[in-house]
């Protein structure tokens, strides 16, 4: 071939500038269609697995009316006992290893943002508090393994299947709302007693394995025939706790949120929990 | 070769005992599992062949169709509905574990973790 040695680098040149130059031109002519593609945006809320689904827009919550639990006492520890009866949840009789997805804790553990100046009867009481089912939720960008995820719902679920236990979850959710399996649930204690009661077990769900972290999931089961969380039932008429649909204006739980006072558990944080508490 | 008769006869034995399984067994595939049928049924979900080769691959499909996509309508064939799970859809047919899973998986020495978690059906744990 006859080239000189001059000609054929500054073709070289040029062609490289072409090749570095073209995608980025592209891209700007063809705007708009690009692909979401941050790892990050996929833990939006509501969000298809790729990015261009359509939403549904819902963000399932409650309202906890404290007073009503105040003045019902044992209505709390039913619907704890309900909840871990129906999800089977063991008990290790041990707080550290305990296993729990919705329990009582005090006023300055669960709003620890919050002064202490309310009146001592709510100060020195017992709230209610499970998983926030967060509109922006921490442990979901977390998860390596995307176990945790968000549903169209607005339900921080859980595949256990795909957990591998490494806790990233359980440090980066800010309410404590995660436990993991540090023995085998199905096990039994020195004395020979089950971690989950033999008489009460709900043969229609699942019990976890040893090494995954495990939550309360808003009773997806449920929801998915049409019925209320089991904690929302075991309240029932007293309205203990409203249970809808926060993007859905006509809800009734927007109506509750419209017309009394409410409060989250740290907001400030930014992972937009999404339930709420009448004090 | 040095002390190439005792090498020789070594090898020989060597390969003798290392292949003893496959000439012992002369090809015979052992005692094969025994397959056998829920009573009062007579379709599955799929062919018995698919089922037979590919169940998992059902079955993580139902997961993740029921967990993921939220998508847990039955499964229809025939106008019969299923419910997608491994607990309250296949055993409720199949209702014997050890004949239905146990059996074959040991034949072929696979252990799938389904258990750890799922009940089988009565089961008294």
């Amino acid at each position: 071939m006859d080239m000189k040695r001059r000609d054929f680098l500054k073709i070289a040149g040029i062609s490289t500038i072409a090749g570095l130059g073209a995608p980025a031109a592209l891209e700007m002519l063809l705007k708009g269609d690009a692909p979401a593609s941050s790892f990050a945006s996929s833990a939006a809320p509501a969000e298809g697995a790729h990015g261009a689904a359509p939403v549904t827009g819902k963000q399932y919550g409650m309202v906890i009316n404290h007073r009503v639990f105040t003045a019902n006492q044992g209505l709390a520890q039913q619907c704890i006992k309900a909840c871990h009866v129906t999800h089977n949840v063991p008990d290790f009789q041990n707080p550290k290893d305990e296993i729990k997805w919705i329990w009582e804790t005090g006023f300055e553990n669960a709003f620890t943002s919050l002064p202490t100046s309310y009146p001592s009867e709510v100060i020195e009481s017992k709230f209610l508090v499970l998983c926030n089912h967060c509109a922006n939720p921490s442990c979901v960008r977390a998860c390596p393994t995307k176990a945790t995820f968000k549903t169209s719902d607005g339900v921080v679920a859980m595949d256990y299947h795909r957990c591998i236990g490494c806790r990233f979850c359980m440090a980066a959710c800010p309410f404590g709302s995660r436990s993991f399996n540090w023995r085998d649930p199905r096990g039994k204690d020195d004395k020979g007693r089950y971690f989950i009661d033999r008489l009460t077990l709900n043969k229609d769900f699942p019990t976890r394995m040893r090494g995954v972290v495990e939550k309360c999931n808003l009773c997806v089961e449920r929801l998915a025939k049409g019925l209320v969380p089991k904690c929302v039932e075991v309240c029932g008429d007293t309205k203990a706790i409203v249970f809808g649909d926060l993007n859905d204006p006509h809800s009734e739980i927007r109506e509750v949120l419209r017309t009394n006072f409410t409060i989250q558990r740290k907001p400030e944080l930014g992972t937009k929990p999404s339930i709420f508490y009448i004090v | 070769m040095y002390d190439g008769g005792k090498i020789i006869t070594g090898l020989i034995i060597f390969i003798g005992l290392m292949t003893f399984p496959v000439w012992h067994n002369g090809g015979n595939a052992g005692v094969l599992p025994k397959q056998e049928k829920p009573v009062g049924k007579t379709a599955c979900v799929k062919p018995t062949v698919e089922m037979r080769t590919s169940h998992m691959l059902l079955l993580n499909q139902w997961r993740d169709e029921a967990l993921r996509e939220e998508n847990r309508k039955p499964f229809t064939v025939d106008g019969q509905d299923y419910e997608k799970s491994l607990m309250v859809g296949c055993m409720n047919c199949h209702t014997d574990k050890k004949k239905f899973c146990d059996e074959c998986h040991l034949y072929t020495a696979v252990k799938p973790y389904c258990w750890d978690c799922h009940f089988p059906p009565k089961e008294n744990l």
